[in-house]
């Protein structure tokens, strides 16, 4: 009975080693942990097709919300890639870049498809977990000075040029 | 013996090119109050600096050159030539400021690409550019698409005889009215029209695909503007992607569609002619053409497999082929995807639709529809002869607008301008070569260039070799003038140099 017991407990410490290495296989080759860039993604799309990925960068442009879900476009500086979102993680997002603003920037893990059926062919992601790394915030606009007095110096010229035209037929 | 040129050809050309620029000058105002009521202010110091300059520019001109004489065929077709070249230089000017464009050079290109209605472009961070800079964008192609010298034409210049030859230099060798005024008024009158139309139907739809309702009407007016003008440019780096929305996909293709269709046809449809679509030939061909090439590039997408449903691939390969063929430029997929994804029988699709083009008379570029049609019906009539008995007497006819027979003076033209379009997009090619990129990608990106269409299979960046860039910028004037008065120019520096008094 005992050496029965020995036997159960050392098949389970099988299983469970069995089991955990059968999900960190799977985990490496479906899963890609690191964030990956818009480049190598839209580059070898084939290869990540169906994957999940990890990608981050700045929310830009519009939320859209369509129905439970919402559209987001993130640009990591080199592309910008639509993510298929849920709507609450949708309502987490205060900024999105735009000339007034600098978006909120994510890390986003999800389903990547090279053309996905759901969406018209689309290279996008279907986002499974968002984390968002730093709060965006919005752009005070400073006033140029040199460009402002250089607007003067040639409305100056401006000015110059259009009365000497009239002395021409004097 | 080739005559230099008189210094009345040089004043009256001054004194028209002068009228140009000021007029190209006051569009800058759009922008300027469109900053103000943005509230964006450097971006608005931005058009100040390009206004002033333009105008300063404009009135030295027409004050050194002042002349009353009207303008002959060849002064003509050197001012149009030249508007072209001093719109992209000083139109450039708020795109540099702007601090988006990495050289003046490429604000240039963008500048070009705008005016000259192609769409590639060179400009950084597109998404965080004010709004100010891309209604410039855009606007820039609705000034091109209509031609700038048409925006001079129905606003700066009245009753001139010399207006026909600098409308026809423009590559708008149809009048709509007996008027040359009259036909450019009558194209903005559609423009317009179609504007607040399309601007409408593409803001609703924004809204209804959960857009702020400023940002959907802001990008209604720039995407009708690039999409009617077939120009392209779109105001985020995604281009159409960024909407992921089909009925936005769906009227955009309807615009691309009205775009590409000749004015004079446009006239007809308004005047109650609507059987004029379904019998003029230019429609026939274009909708023969479009099917044959679709069917090439979905054929290649099938042996791909990237799109297994059929309703994706026709939605991915038709989006971009109408795009390619009405000269848009619109892209709802990657650059590099054409390259990576599609194989060589889709592009060679999607090239053959942007190198033939929409309708004459339209915003598209490259050979067009009516003249593959008189080159097709010739070759026809040249069977005929062949085949027939000698005393036959062998005619061809065919329907635009009216009953027309087939003149060897019109194929010869066609035959011509299609020859300089075919030479024009071997020059890109292998200069696209000689800096080390592939075949197929360098005729891609030198079809799109000198047809002003604006896909990209990514050699166009703001790391492409300046030599190149300026190819391109070449490409594009010429290919959007028709070469009649590139040609023109070229022979009067000739003259200037070589020529005898």
């Amino acid at each position: 009975m005992k050496k029965f017991k020995i036997i159960i407990k050392n098949l389970k410490f099988y299983i469970l080693n069995f089991g955990f290495t059968f999900c960190m296989l799977n985990f490496t080759f479906n899963c890609y942990a690191q964030s990956i860039s818009s480049t190598e993604l839209i580059n070898n799309a084939k290869l990540y097709d169906g994957k999940i990925v990890t990608y981050e960068g700045e929310v830009i442009g519009d939320v859209m919300v369509r129905g439970e879900y919402a559209w987001i476009n993130v640009n990591d500086g080199k592309n910008v890639v639509g993510i298929w979102i849920d709507k609450n993680s949708a309502k987490d997002i205060l900024y999105a870049g735009s000339y007034e603003s600098r978006g909120d920037w994510l890390e986003i893990t999800g389903v990547f498809r090279r053309a996905c059926l759901e969406h018209g062919g689309d290279l996008d992601i279907h986002a499974q977990a968002i984390l968002k790394i730093r709060q965006g915030r919005r752009v005070a606009e400073r006033l140029n000075m040199g460009k402002r007095n250089l607007v003067f110096v040639l409305f100056g010229v401006l000015c110059l040029v259009w009365i000497l035209k009239p002395l021409k037929f004097k | 013996m080739i005559l230099k040129p008189l210094p009345e050809d040089i004043k009256a050309i001054g004194y028209y090119l002068g009228k140009i620029i000021f007029g190209l000058g006051i569009t800058m105002l759009v922008p300027i109050i469109a900053g103000l009521a943005f509230g964006e202010v450097n971006p608005t110091l931005d058009f100040l600096i390009g206004i002033e300059i333009t105008l300063i520019f404009g009135l030295i001109l027409t004050k050194l050159c002042f002349t009353e004489q009207d303008l002959n065929w060849m002064q003509g077709m050197i001012v149009v030539s030249l508007s072209w070249l001093a719109a992209a230089i000083l139109g450039a000017i708020p795109f540099y400021l702007s601090g988006h464009w990495m050289s003046y050079l490429d604000a240039c290109f963008d500048a070009m690409s705008g005016f000259a209605t192609t769409g590639l472009a060179l400009v950084q961070d597109l998404d965080h550019l004010s709004r100010t800079h891309n209604l410039w964008r855009h606007l820039i192609m609705f000034i091109g698409g209509q031609g700038i010298v048409i925006v001079a034409l129905s606003f700066f210049v009245r009753g001139m005889s010399g207006a026909l030859r600098m409308y026809v230099g423009e590559a708008r060798d149809e009048k709509i009215l007996p008027n040359v005024i009259h036909t450019a008024r009558f194209i903005w009158l559609v423009s317009v029209v179609y504007l607040i139309l399309g601007t409408l139907a593409l803001g609703i739809t924004g809204v209804l695909s959960g857009m702020k309702p400023l940002n959907a009407f802001f990008h209604g007016v720039c995407v009708f503007m690039a999409a009617f003008d077939t120009g392209g440019f779109a105001p985020q780096s995604q281009n159409i992607l960024y909407y992921h929305s089909l009925p936005f996909e769906i009227i955009t293709v309807i615009i691309m569609f009205m775009g590409a269709i000749n004015f004079k046809l446009h006239y007809h449809l308004w005047t109650g002619n609507r059987r004029e679509i379904l019998k003029n030939i230019e429609t026939r061909i274009f909708f023969i053409s479009i099917l044959i090439t679709f069917c090439i590039a979905a054929f290649g997408l099938t042996q791909t497999g990237i799109y297994p449903k059929a309703i994706v691939l026709f939605r991915k390969g038709f989006y971009q082929l109408i795009s390619g063929h009405t000269g848009t430029g619109f892209m709802t997929i990657y650059g590099r995807q054409f390259i990576n994804e599609w194989n060589h029988l889709a592009l060679v699709g999607i090239i053959c639709a942007m190198a033939l083009g929409g309708s004459v008379s339209s915003t598209t570029g490259a050979i067009k529809m009516l003249r593959i049609g008189i080159i097709l019906k010739a070759l026809l009539e040249d069977i005929k002869r062949i085949i027939l008995p000698d005393r036959a007497a062998v005619i061809q006819k065919f329907h635009h607008i009216q009953e027309m027979f087939v003149e060897d003076k019109q194929v010869r033209a066609a035959l011509l301008i299609t020859l300089a379009y075919l030479v024009l997009y071997g020059l890109g090619t292998i200069m696209g070569m000689l800096f080390g990129n592939p075949f197929l990608e360098s005729l891609f990106e030198s079809t799109s260039a000198a047809a002003n269409v604006g896909l990209s299979c990514g050699i166009t960046n703001t790391g492409m070799p300046g030599l190149l860039k300026l190819t391109y910028i070449f490409q594009m004037w010429a290919g959007r003038l028709e070469f009649m008065s590139v040609f023109t120019l070229i022979g009067f520096f000739v003259a200037l140099i070589k020529g005898r008094r």
